[in-house]
């Protein structure tokens, strides 16, 4: 019960602020920054997940002393976020790697190859 | 469930009926996840076959997407309050930060409908090609899902201006509160991976 009665809620400011400031970044990376494309793609994917954290951590109560943090079926979620990110990756893997795309940036590592995809509708 | 209820801890937790409610709700949220994952999986597969309709760089505005990002997370954070006041045993606060999340969420839709609409216009619908295709059906199954959660919460309010604070009733908008949060975290990766990669490449 010790932080339910609080006047101020702390966690919340910090979080909301965090999450403007977040956003404010990958808004500036995208359309204000000359940084390469690949950098900024990283970049945002990067600073979504992060705000997912903000979201899930600061608002939604996922660790809490109070409700005895056993509520939250932590395989459940994970199972779900695996998922995601199989079927994300995979999908793109398997429908959109291989195809030509004109771009002569180079680039052999993997991670470059998966953002040169996302070129290939141009 | 009465002969189980714990003295101490939020009211939301102190039955079984309630902590297997917020645990089943996580549940849920865990299929939701995959549900959108789906659709951002279709969206990055047909990233770019817009065929002769326009490509997303011309057509999305960086604007009218702050905005309503702004939106969004500030509701996020106003749901936030709501559920703090609803610990503080405050009805009155719980009420007033509800209804002012649900008008930032109205604002939201207001500025989606609006953002659909534009793209219709310059010939970007959701039967002109492959490529927006995939765009409305992710965005506006986002958008249909602020849609319930303001309808949902709107009969919570009704519910809880009837009954007070509850064992019930504060279950129920800590579930709703995880709802809408939800809701934040699938538009931040809209927000990057359709509008910003959209608009960067």
């Amino acid at each position: 019960m010790t932080n339910t009665k609080k006047r101020i809620p702390t966690n919340h400011i910090v979080g909301f602020v965090l999450s403007l400031v977040m956003t404010l970044v990958a808004a500036w990376a995208a359309i204000g920054s000359d940084l390469p494309v690949k950098w900024v793609i990283i970049g945002i994917m990067i600073l979504a997940l992060l705000q997912a954290g903000v979201q899930l951590f600061m608002f939604m109560h996922v660790t809490e002393a109070e409700s005895g943090n056993g509520h939250i079926p932590w395989n459940m979620m994970f199972h779900g976020f695996a998922l995601a990110g199989i079927l994300v990756a995979g999908s793109l893997f398997t429908m959109s790697f291989g195809f030509d795309h004109n771009h002569d940036d180079g680039g052999g590592n993997h991670q470059q190859q998966e953002q040169q995809e996302e070129h290939s509708g141009h | 469930m009465s002969a189980e209820e714990l003295k101490t801890g939020p009211l939301e937790y102190r039955t079984k009926e309630g902590q297997m409610s917020i645990l089943g709700f996580w549940i849920f949220l865990g299929a939701e996840v995959v549900l959108f994952a789906t659709l951002f999986a279709t969206y990055a597969v047909l990233f770019g076959r817009t065929a002769d309709a326009p490509h997303p760089g011309e057509l999305f505005e960086a604007g009218t997407v702050l905005i309503m990002t702004f939106l969004l997370l500030t509701s996020s954070f106003t749901c936030g309050l709501a559920i703090h006041e609803m610990r503080r045993g405050s009805v009155k606060g719980l009420t007033i930060w509800m209804i002012i999340t649900l008008a930032l969420g109205l604002g939201f839709l207001g500025f989606e409908i609006y953002e659909f609409v534009h793209y219709a216009h310059e010939g970007a619908t959701i039967q002109s090609s492959a490529f927006w295709s995939s765009f409305f059906v992710l965005a506006g199954t986002h958008g249909l899902h602020v849609t319930l959660g303001i309808g949902w919460a709107t009969l919570l309010l009704i519910q809880i201006a009837r009954r007070g604070l509850t064992n019930v009733t504060s279950r129920k908008f800590f579930i709703i509160s995880l709802y809408w949060h939800f809701l934040d975290v699938i538009w931040i990766f809209i927000l990057t991976s359709v509008y910003l990669i959209g608009m960067v490449i």
